[in-house]
């Protein structure tokens, strides 16, 4: 066992890597719990989004496009979910589990001519010098865009609910679609664009895991991410930065763990595999203690009735 | 003068049923006018067309002589309509300001907001913080919210839907402080309410509305409430009488029962203490959420207490949960008639086994007895005048009055030797009130003893021998109801709050 094997600035450039698919997938679908909607079809649109982008970057050549129509991809298959529940009042826990299970199966059959393919590579920013400042170079200055984008996101997110009146607009919603009804908000149409930006974080989020992190096309590949994300929104309250703070803790336990594998040491390889979601989960349910709440019509089916 | 807003011809219909037919009303600025109606007589229905929140089928509306056809609520907000819901319209983990902020068409900054929201509070006297969140306020300071959130918007026309069901008589009187100052400055107000002492005092006119026509017009201060109600239920009242005798024989003693709440925004019980004779009946008041809920939980058994704190004639029953008790002769029907006393997608017959099943021996070695539960079911409806096809209906089908008569006469016919019921005539109309009011006087002369818990304070007056009231928790010391003013009342249900009379 050789602990200096591990070199802690690679460590925590590679965990932010590591983390930004959970993050992209888990700030998405933060807003769709917000505006009182649970999706758990996270798996399936984050699956779909990982083909789309890939295959389309592979034909267009354009890593960048391939996150968009990631994006596109995501979105389209939430807008289904957002059909069932929202106009056809099914079940949203059904729906959910339906979306994923539809999710992985249509990629799978999307993905058959893609295996084994190499995807165009996306460059990292080019921030000139400051990438060649020790330590907080390569931990900050050499990422690829799309990772800088999952930050800003989360930021904007935060402002978004806390300081704007359309993030107020959307709490209420999530908070007692009824009273939000009687003021005379659109509730549906509020919870179905909500449903559709999770949608397209999913699929970026996806698409991260297909054409960054592990560039090639696997079936199955996201491997239970989604799942990981949905109990991150739970455990970190619905507040952006604990989501943030989970998804790091949770992409940094896992770098560390494959690491500590490689180092040899004398803990059983499950054990290690385990532990990020362990810690990840003790973490956030000792942060999760105060008296934050789920919002108040989280998962309950609207209707307008009379 | 032109009339502020003038109603004609206006027609609803529902699938089924017709909410409002070819009613007609005006309100001239400045009026107070009442809305008088039974439940289901199409009240809220009408104030929802003016509000823009449903279309009427036939008829127009007119705001200042011109035309006004609100598509929705905004738009009605916008032409100077207020509305202050009957079921606060608010939403629990936001603030007052951000609450407030959501009922306005243009929202200032919320610091700004904030500062407009203490000005007008300060002027109608309504004291109220901005930053505080709602789900701790009580059900007297969010009902400012929302009049405030009215307010802000200088309204023409302020609809309120059963304001004063939640206030204490102390509340009421700024209520009716501020709604008099408002009234004199030029704003109409639409009072709906079926309370019809406040109406007399407060309204300058008043329309009676009947299963969705206008049946009636008059000058509420002229008229008797007696009058009133005959003409709401379009027949004679009866006034239920008492014959019970208070025996010397102690059925339910409740010795220092202190228990936390089981539900997060939930009251504790605090140190409360009942002693209960046979053939009395106690009426508990007090504004709702001030431990009703939990009392009834503790007494039925949902929740358990320690060693010595309740006893039925003379033994523990703390540790027993509800169906133990039940088999003792310790009753009890809650509030929430779907869901808690009945289970809606179950038949009636159903719901008569769940709690009649070891009383009314419906069950024999873990099987049911289903041709017992439904004749059971049978004596419920034909004795309660529970109006449904069959007792196979599900419980959802049934009207509220119409549910609650069971739900209630389940309990009373299994002949209970204490029966605690909560608000047992919540949204019932008033001749199944009084019938409801009748059969628990009828059990008291049998030598039961009852406990009514209730919001509606002329019924506790009319039923019970002695009445306490429910304050953040605790139980006050019992008064017999003769002779009991509503000034005592008031105190012994925590005053008025902290709210101050208007002063501007």
């Amino acid at each position: 066992m050789d602990l200096s094997v591990i070199n802690p600035i690679l460590l925590i450039a590679a965990l932010m890597s590591a983390a930004t698919p959970i993050l992209l997938a888990a700030t998405g679908e933060l807003v769709v719990e917000r505006a009182g909607v649970l999706n758990l079809g996270v798996e399936g649109m984050m699956i779909l989004g990982a083909i789309c982008g890939f295959a389309i970057a592979v034909e267009t050549g354009s890593p960048l496009t391939g996150f968009l129509a990631a994006a596109v991809g995501g979105a389209m298959l939430s807008l289904l979910f957002a059909l069932l529940t929202q106009v056809a009042l099914a079940n949203q826990v059904a729906s959910g589990l339906a979306l994923t299970l539809f999710g992985l199966g249509l990629s799978a059959l999307l993905g058959q001519g893609y295996v084994g393919i190499k995807p165009p590579r996306m460059p990292d920013i080019n921030f000139g010098f400051l990438s060649d400042i020790p330590v907080v170079g390569p931990i900050l200055f050499s990422h690829d865009p799309v990772l800088y984008f999952g930050l800003l996101l989360v930021a904007a997110v935060w402002v978004t609910l806390k300081f704007t009146r359309v993030g107020l607009i959307l709490r209420a919603v999530g908070e007692n679609h009824d009273a939000a009804h009687a003021l005379g908000y659109k509730v549906v149409r509020i919870r179905t664009l909500a449903i559709m930006f999770g949608g397209a974080c999913a699929g970026m989020g996806g698409a991260y895991i297909s054409l960054i992190r592990v560039p090639q096309w696997t079936e199955g590949m996201t491997a239970g991410v989604g799942w990981i994300a949905l109990a991150l929104v739970v455990f970190a309250s619905w507040k952006p930065w604990r989501v943030l703070l989970g998804a790091y803790l949770f992409g940094g336990i896992t770098q560390l763990q494959l690491n500590l594998q490689g180092a040899g040491v004398a803990i059983p390889v499950e054990y290690l595999a385990m532990s990020p979601y362990i810690i990840t989960i003790v973490v956030l349910v000792i942060l999760s203690a105060d008296k934050s709440a789920a919002p108040g019509s989280l998962g309950r089916t609207f209707h307008a009735s009379h | 003068m032109t009339p502020l807003l003038s109603l004609a011809g206006l027609t609803k219909a529902y699938p089924g049923v017709v909410a409002n037919d070819d009613v007609s009303l005006s309100i001239a600025p400045g009026e107070v006018h009442a809305l008088l109606g039974e439940n289901g007589a199409g009240k809220s229905t009408l104030v929802k067309m003016i509000y823009g929140l449903a279309k009427p089928d036939q008829g127009e509306m007119q705001m200042h002589g011109r035309p006004f056809a609100p598509s929705e609520p905004r738009a009605a907000r916008a032409a100077g309509v207020g509305m202050v819901f009957q079921h606060f319209s608010l939403f629990d983990a936001l603030t007052v300001a951000e609450n407030i902020a959501l009922g306005m068409e243009n929202a200032p900054k919320l610091r700004d907001l904030a500062q407009r929201i203490r000005e007008v509070s300060d002027t109608y006297g309504l004291p109220l913080s901005p930053d505080r969140i709602v789900g701790d306020l009580s059900a007297g300071e969010r009902q400012r919210v929302e009049i405030i959130r009215c307010l802000l918007q200088e309204p023409k026309l302020l609809i309120m839907d059963e304001p004063t069901s939640v206030l204490t008589p102390q509340e009421v009187d700024i209520l009716f402080e501020t709604l008099r100052k408002l009234s004199a400055e030029g704003t109409a107000i639409l009072y709906i309410s079926h309370k019809l002492e406040e109406i007399r005092t407060l309204c300058d006119a008043a329309t009676i509305l009947r299963l969705g026509k206008v049946v009636g017009d008059c000058i509420p201060r002229e008229t008797t409430a007696r009058d009133m109600a005959e003409m709401m239920v379009g027949k004679v009242l009866g006034t239920p009488t008492r014959t019970a005798v208070v025996q010397e024989d102690i059925v339910l003693a409740v010795n220092g029962l202190s228990r936390p709440s089981p539900s997060a925004f939930g009251m504790p019980l605090r140190d409360i203490s009942i002693t209960l004779r046979k053939g009395e009946v106690l009426g508990i008041g007090g504004v709702a959420g001030n431990g009703q809920d939990e009392l009834l939980a503790a007494l039925s058994g949902e929740m358990l207490s320690p060693p010595g704190m309740i006893n039925f004639k003379d033994n523990d029953i703390g540790a027993l949960g509800p169906n133990a008790r039940r088999a003792r002769g310790v009753l009890a029907a809650p509030e929430e008639r779907l869901g808690h006393a009945a289970a809606p997608d179950m038949s009636l017959t159903e719901n008569a086994m769940l709690t009649g099943a070891a009383r009314e021996g419906l069950e024999k070695h873990g099987f049911l007895d289903w041709s017992a539960a439904r004749s059971f079911a049978e004596r419920i409806i034909e004795a309660f005048d529970v109006r449904t096809p069959s007792p196979g209906n599900a419980a959802r089908s049934l009207s509220g009055g119409n549910l609650q008569k069971f739900v209630i006469g389940r309990e009373v016919l299994q002949r209970p030797e204490v029966l605690v019921v909560n608000q047992p005539t919540w949204g019932v109309d008033a001749s199944a009130a009084a019938s409801i009011r009748q059969a628990l006087l009828d059990l008291a002369t049998e030598g039961a003893a009852v406990i009514v818990i209730s919001q509606d304070l002329d019924e506790l007056m009319e039923i019970a021998d002695r009445f306490a009231a429910l304050n953040e928790g605790r139980l006050s010391a019992p008064q017999p109801t003769s002779g009991l003013s509503v000034e005592q009342i008031g105190l012994m249900m925590g005053g008025a709050h902290g709210m101050e009379v208007a002063h501007v």
